[in-house]
């Protein structure tokens, strides 16, 4: 296998530290070296947050360098924008169709898109957010949901029993059934 | 979090490069350990304060930096291993104490880790660069790479602190202390119990005062050598490849990593020379890899202390050496996988190309205070009622936030504690009016000091103490203010949330202090009253001494949390 490289961006509280640990952990089941690197403090506090994931034989930079994101996970769509700086016209794009205001000029769906559809041809807006809040009332698990459509697709060379097994590590006994069955969510919405 | 304390030799598991560090010093049976928290530090504090009672290590959120090394230094005087830690600032706060330290030297083994955060991820007050340390405290340096390493530098930081006497620095850096990877386990040291040291009476090497402070100096700088020899034989200094040919490659930290990426992507195969000890260098093993190159290529982040440190040391082996750097590399910033990659094909004629470049926007979202915050209504109040024209002095922390929109309230922010020592100099030099904002943690760290200087030295500033019962920013510690230290743990018990108050004694309220230091105006409100803000700020703008109001306010994610 060559290497593989995800972005995680969104804004801070969405959940992408979790995430980060459930892919990286699957990563490690299935014997691939793994690197991560994630930013904490102030930055969270509602602001631009990303994450890089890099797993492979063997990974050196815990950074995903410029151009170089197989997968871009965006759970705020303007923050799609931001990924750009990762992408390749090879990159997937699997964006959250939800928006919370950047407090500077902010960008409409169809500026985003349009904008994206110049550098990728692969580019999915999926209303994880929605979704999760119809099925569970809450969707604090949409990067979950995306994950799960990742999986499902084939975006992501990983089983989705790793997946499972590393939830299952990584998600307090509390939020489990919520975070399996939304990972399974999405083979419902896509049949 | 049970995770980290397996103990399970051979496992291998993810470990951020913070928990590496816990687990490393678990490894190496640290007695004592203390810290004021501080990104990208602050989660060793974090895992120690909820492990600690299991696993017989004494720990302690201290209220500054400075009291933090302090407390380490008397444990170590008292024979205890003792871990300090902090960020990057923290060790410009503790340096007072630190070059004594360096001279008398540790007792029982002492580690320091300190976390740099070059591109300031969460860092205001400037891109430190913590190395130049060694210029003024002669300390040994080590510089771990990623989350294997820092477990490994942490024991090996105590093995040599333990043969040399001097404590051993573990610089970081974010994407190191925020690096995940796998760690392979080793056995750890579990004690039923916090273990008693010893303080043995020592004049001659515990009391730096002339004349003795001189032999000590003379005492430090031959131990530097001794392990400068340590250094040279260290397996951490290492040169991956030959060591001559056209250009080789001098590196350590993150940046080693970088250049195994430029490497693969760039399908070369160059000499390195992997660095693991910043100071003391291993001058005759560089010596030896730069004398037969045609260039050297320095890849360090921030200033170019290890470029100087070669530029120096080839005047001896090989003058005619083409030395790179910081002349191809930014001196601010973080340096990035692609920087390296671009440095190194210049360097070697290679072609590398990114992709889609051509894309013009970029959207970021401002960070902001949480819903429910207390500081939204104090700012919007305060803003509102002040005067035109009215100075406002920021603080470190969350309240930081105050000086980007839809605030923009600050015209100054500096370091923590100075809002209120910038407004006593500016009250005294102009007639101005000046407000100060101050965290209540930070009031605790430096605060203190520079209030009672206002009051002593007659300036009027009004100062306003935000206190959402906790250490927010950093991930919520706890500090004098908010908490009772009962047996090993911290029991919230804060003046905002009296109905928690579940033991005897109560913490140490800001406002005692604030009449102590000898302030007469002084208002208490509710952060969620802006009628409250108002009327304390209307009363209080024009008084001819320093007027103090503390607004409280739990802050919003604790409240959360404590539901």
């Amino acid at each position: 296998m060559r290497e593989f490289n995800i972005i995680i961006n969104g804004v801070g509280g969405q959940g992408l530290i979790t995430l980060l640990k459930i892919i990286s952990e699957a990563a490690l089941i299935e014997k691939h070296d793994v690197r991560t690197s994630e930013l904490h403090g102030l930055s969270q506090r509602g602001g631009s947050v990303e994450v890089h994931i890099r797993f492979d034989k063997k990974v050196w930079s815990p950074l995903v360098s410029q151009g170089k994101a197989d997968l871009i996970l965006s759970l705020e769509s303007q923050e799609a924008l931001s990924g750009l700086y990762y992408s390749s016209p090879k990159t997937i794009f699997l964006i959250n169709r939800y928006q919370t205001p950047t407090f500077l000029k902010d960008f409409s769906e169809k500026e985003i898109l349009r904008n994206l559809k110049k550098f990728s041809k692969k580019i999915y807006l999926i209303p994880a957010s929605k979704i999760c809040q119809k099925e569970f009332a809450t969707d604090v698990v949409a990067g979950i949901y995306l994950l799960g459509y990742a999986v499902l697709k084939g975006f992501l060379s990983l089983t989705p029993n790793s997946i499972i097994s590393a939830i299952k590590k990584i998600i307090p006994e509390k939020y489990l059934d919520l975070n399996i069955k939304t990972f399974e969510l999405a083979k419902k919405y896509e049949r | 979090m049970e995770e980290i304390l397996k103990n399970n030799p051979g496992e291998k598991i993810i470990l951020l490069g913070n928990e590496a560090i816990v687990r490393g010093a678990l490894e190496s049976g640290v007695n004592f350990v203390s810290t004021y928290p501080g990104t990208p530090a602050s989660e060793i504090g974090n895992i120690f304060s909820q492990i600690t009672k299991k696993i017989g290590v004494y720990f302690e959120f201290s209220t500054n930096e400075k009291v933090a090394l302090e407390a380490g230094i008397g444990a170590s005087f008292s024979g205890l291993k003792t871990l300090v830690v902090m960020k990057s600032f923290g060790l410009n706060v503790a340096l007072d104490s630190l070059l004594p330290l360096a001279y008398t030297g540790s007792k029982g083994p002492m580690v320091l880790i300190v976390a740099d955060d070059p591109n300031c991820w969460s860092s205001a007050q400037s891109e430190e660069n913590s190395r130049a340390f060694v210029y003024l405290s002669h300390i040994p340096v080590l510089e771990p790479s990623d989350p294997q390493e820092c477990k490994d530098f942490t024991k090996l930081g105590f093995e040599m602190s333990e043969k040399f006497k001097i404590p051993v620095i573990i610089r970081t850096t974010t994407r190191v202390a925020h690096q995940s990877a796998p760690v392979i386990l080793e056995k750890i040291q579990r004690k039923s119990k916090i273990q008693k040291g010893l303080f043995v009476k020592d004049k001659k090497r515990f009391v730096t005062m002339p004349p003795r402070v001189l032999e000590m100096k003379k005492e430090l700088l031959e131990k530097i050598e001794k392990i400068r020899e340590f250094s040279e034989k260290s397996l951490i200094n290492n040169v991956n490849g030959q060591s001559w040919g056209e250009l080789g490659i001098i590196t350590s930290g993150v940046s080693y990593l970088y250049v195994k990426e430029a490497l693969k992507e760039l399908n070369l195969s160059l000499p390195i020379f992997k660095l693991g000890f910043f100071h003391p260098l291993p001058e005759k093993k560089i010596q030896n890899f730069i004398k037969n190159f045609k260039k050297v290529l320095i890849i360090e982040e921030l200033e170019p202390y290890l470029e100087k440190e070669i530029e120096r040391l080839a005047k001896n082996s090989n003058p005619k050496i083409q030395i790179f750097g910081k002349n191809i590399l930014s001196e601010t910033g973080e340096l990035r996988p692609e920087d390296v990659i671009l440095a190194i094909a210049k360097l070697t004629n290679a072609t590398y190309k990114i992709q889609n470049t051509k894309y013009k926007i970029q959207r970021k979202h401002l960070p902001r205070f949480c819903p429910g915050c207390p500081y939204w209504s104090v700012f919007t109040a305060v803003k509102k009622l002040a005067p035109k024209n009215t100075i406002f002095g920021g603080d470190i922390g969350c309240y930081m936030l105050g000086s980007i929109s839809p605030h923009n309230l600050y015209d100054y922010l500096s370091s923590m504690g100075s809002s209120v020592g910038i407004a006593h100099g500016i009250k005294k030099s102009t007639n101005q009016r000046v407000i100060a904002f101050i965290g209540d943690s930070t009031f605790f760290h430096a605060g203190i000091p520079a209030l009672i200087n206002t009051v002593f030295n007659k300036s009027n500033p009004l100062i306003i103490i935000l206190d959402n019962g906790t250490t927010a920013m950093t991930g919520h510690q706890p500090h004098p203010g908010t908490s009772v230290r009962t047996d090993s743990e911290y029991k919230f018990e804060w003046e905002g949330y009296p109905k928690n108050l579940k033991t005897k004694e109560s913490p140490i309220k800001i406002e005692d202090i604030v009449r102590a230091c000898g302030v007469k105006n002084l208002k208490m409100v509710n952060s969620f009253n802006p009628k409250e803000m108002v009327k304390a700020v209307r009363k209080l703008l024009s008084k001819k001494e320093t007027s103090v109001i503390i607004a409280r306010g739990m802050c919003a994610l604790l409240a959360k949390s404590l539901k």
